[in-house]
């Protein structure tokens, strides 16, 4: 395991804190005075991976869906390219975004390439077709372009999911567990595809993941959830020195069984 | 509002049906079968009628094709919306840059092919089977049945507010409100008929003023029926504005309610 060199920013031109996406005390409530998520703060450099990390229910999808702006916050504020995300202002910007989860699909009756074509004109994509063929090569999924979505297994759905995330060249990628149900090998490259893309274009990524190990591998800096707070937010390594902890699962475990930290002041619990 | 966006969430749907039998026949299938079993049936009880009831079978068949064009514009909207929903691809939708009002618009392009496809249909098969030419309402066959795509498109919107809101539960919907116009709305029988406070909400019904102008002309060819489509155009104004508003709330309730991300589940 190769853990990635600690730095801020890796886009080709990127000013190392010029930040793409800015949270403030960010907080959802579902229910009168219970929380999923609470004054949640962090920021994101251009060509930084962001690592979100928790246990279940922590709010990290929620966290994901509000920086989608597909839920609108209780309080606190967030800010992507320097705009503050509203109704107003999310069809701008997510025009610059693209998501995947492995809990979202894509058509089953039509094929791969009828999918991408959607999307690609979705994102209103220059030239559609030969961007649709670059994505589908690039997740070893071209030989598949004419066959029924359908026909996928779990793991190539999912690299269809990630092939129409690239299909718009975002500026950022929110990714919820994008490796649940791939092959080691193809988690594997999808790992360096994501580092890859963060040095050479600058791309930001934020990403939940269950899997710490791979955690530690792509990301520069990691949010620790729980119970809908952040516990720590940093440059993993540092994180890690802090809290006397030689990995990201020792970490975790020494947090869930309340070693090192006392247990959150949470006001409620997740609905 | 982008062309290409729109005709984004178009394409998806044409792809859908480009190589889908069983959705094709649903367009189909149901307006055919209607046609014939109750085409048949009227020409059976004109040919026993005693006093003879000469444009019968015309108005039957008239108001068969047309209430046929307002189920399809409603269903175009409705079952459009629930084929992303049931392909959980509503939430890849909802984080594109894709608005509400472009995604609105798209349903009712939709929902207009849908109708025109199954109107060539019901339309040949008034022909070949009872003689019966829907274009002989002339002029008015156009505003006439804008206006029933019209009242389709208002109440497929509010349906699939209401999908939104109550999520797969509410499903039925898409197949069951336009049909709690129906007794209301004139389609086989004038206005006159219903008892007098019912007379009342059919005049509030923009089809009932539709399907009166269509018997209209079809008893005196060559008239316009100005006031009937004058009328069912005021009131599907205000229904399309209110639905869309419907819409809008509904929508931004569920953005607050964190709805979008489990719909379909």
């Amino acid at each position: 395991m190769t853990a990635r060199p600690e730095v801020s920013g890796h886009g080709p031109d990127a000013g190392p804190l010029m930040a793409v996406i800015e949270v403030e005390g960010l907080g959802k409530s579902f229910e009168k005075g219970i929380f999923a998520l609470k004054g949640v703060s962090f920021s994101l450099s251009r060509g930084q991976i962001l690592g979100i990390l928790g246990p279940n229910g922590a709010g990290k999808t929620t966290l994901i869906h509000l920086l989608l702006g597909l839920i609108i916050p209780t309080e606190g504020e967030i800010r992507v390219f320097g705009e503050r995300l509203s109704p107003k202002t999310r069809g701008r910007i997510l025009g610059r975004m693209n998501f995947a989860s492995n809990y979202v699909s894509l058509p089953l009756a039509l094929t791969l390439w009828e999918n991408l074509m959607v999307y690609a004109h979705m994102y209103e994509v220059p030239s559609p077709r030969p961007k649709c063929a670059e994505v589908l090569r690039m997740f070893e999924l071209y030989h598949l372009k004419d066959k029924h979505t359908k026909s996928l297994s779990s793991g190539q759905m999912m690299r269809l999911c990630l092939a129409k995330a690239l299909i718009n060249d975002p500026e950022i990628l929110l990714l919820d567990e994008p490796t649940a149900g791939l092959d080691p090998e193809i988690a594997r490259k999808t790992r360096h595809l994501l580092v890859e893309l963060s040095r050479q274009r600058g791309l930001s990524v934020v990403y939940t993941s269950h899997n710490l190990w791979e955690m530690q591998e792509v990301s520069d800096r990691v949010l620790f959830l729980m119970a809908g707070e952040a516990l720590l937010e940093g440059p993993w390594r540092e994180v890690l020195g802090k809290y006397e902890a030689g990995s990201l699962e020792e970490l975790f475990f020494k947090i869930i069984e309340g070693k090192r930290t006392p247990g959150p002041s949470r006001q409620g619990s997740k609905r | 509002m982008s062309a290409r966006r729109l005709w984004a969430l178009c394409l998806r749907q044409l792809y859908l049906y480009r190589r889908s039998m069983p959705r094709l026949l649903e367009i189909f299938y149901w307006p055919t079968m209607d046609l014939l079993l109750w085409g048949f049936v009227t020409l059976y009880l004109q040919r026993n009628a005693t006093g003879g009831i000469p444009v019968f079978v015309s108005y039957f068949i008239g108001a068969l094709i047309l209430w046929d064009v307002l189920f399809r514009a409603e269903q175009g909207i409705s079952v459009s919306f629930l084929e992303d929903m049931w392909a959980r691809n509503l939430i890849n939708i909802f984080v594109s840059p894709v608005t509400v009002p472009e995604y609105l618009l798209a349903l009712m392009i939709i929902s207009a092919l849908k109708v025109a496809a199954a109107f060539s249909v019901t339309s040949s098969l008034g022909w070949i089977f009872y003689s019966f030419d829907i274009f002989k309402l002339g002029v008015s066959l156009l505003p006439l049945a804008l206006n029933l795509v019209a009242m389709g498109w208002a109440i497929g919107i509010f349906t699939t507010a209401l999908i939104l809101r109550y999520g797969l539960e509410a499903e039925i919907l898409a197949w069951a409100l336009a049909f709690l116009f129906l007794p209301f709305s004139a389609v086989f029988y004038p206005v006159e008929v219903l008892p007098h406070a019912l007379r009342a909400v059919a005049m509030l019904i923009p089809a009932s003023h539709a399907f009166e102008g269509m018997r209209a002309v079809i008893k005196n060819p060559g008239v316009f029926p100005a006031g009937q489509l004058a009328m069912a155009s005021g009131l599907n104004l205000a229904y399309l504005l209110v639905s869309a508003w419907f819409f809008m709330r509904v929508y931004k309730k569920a953005l607050i309610r964190g709805i979008i991300p489990k719909i379909g589940e």
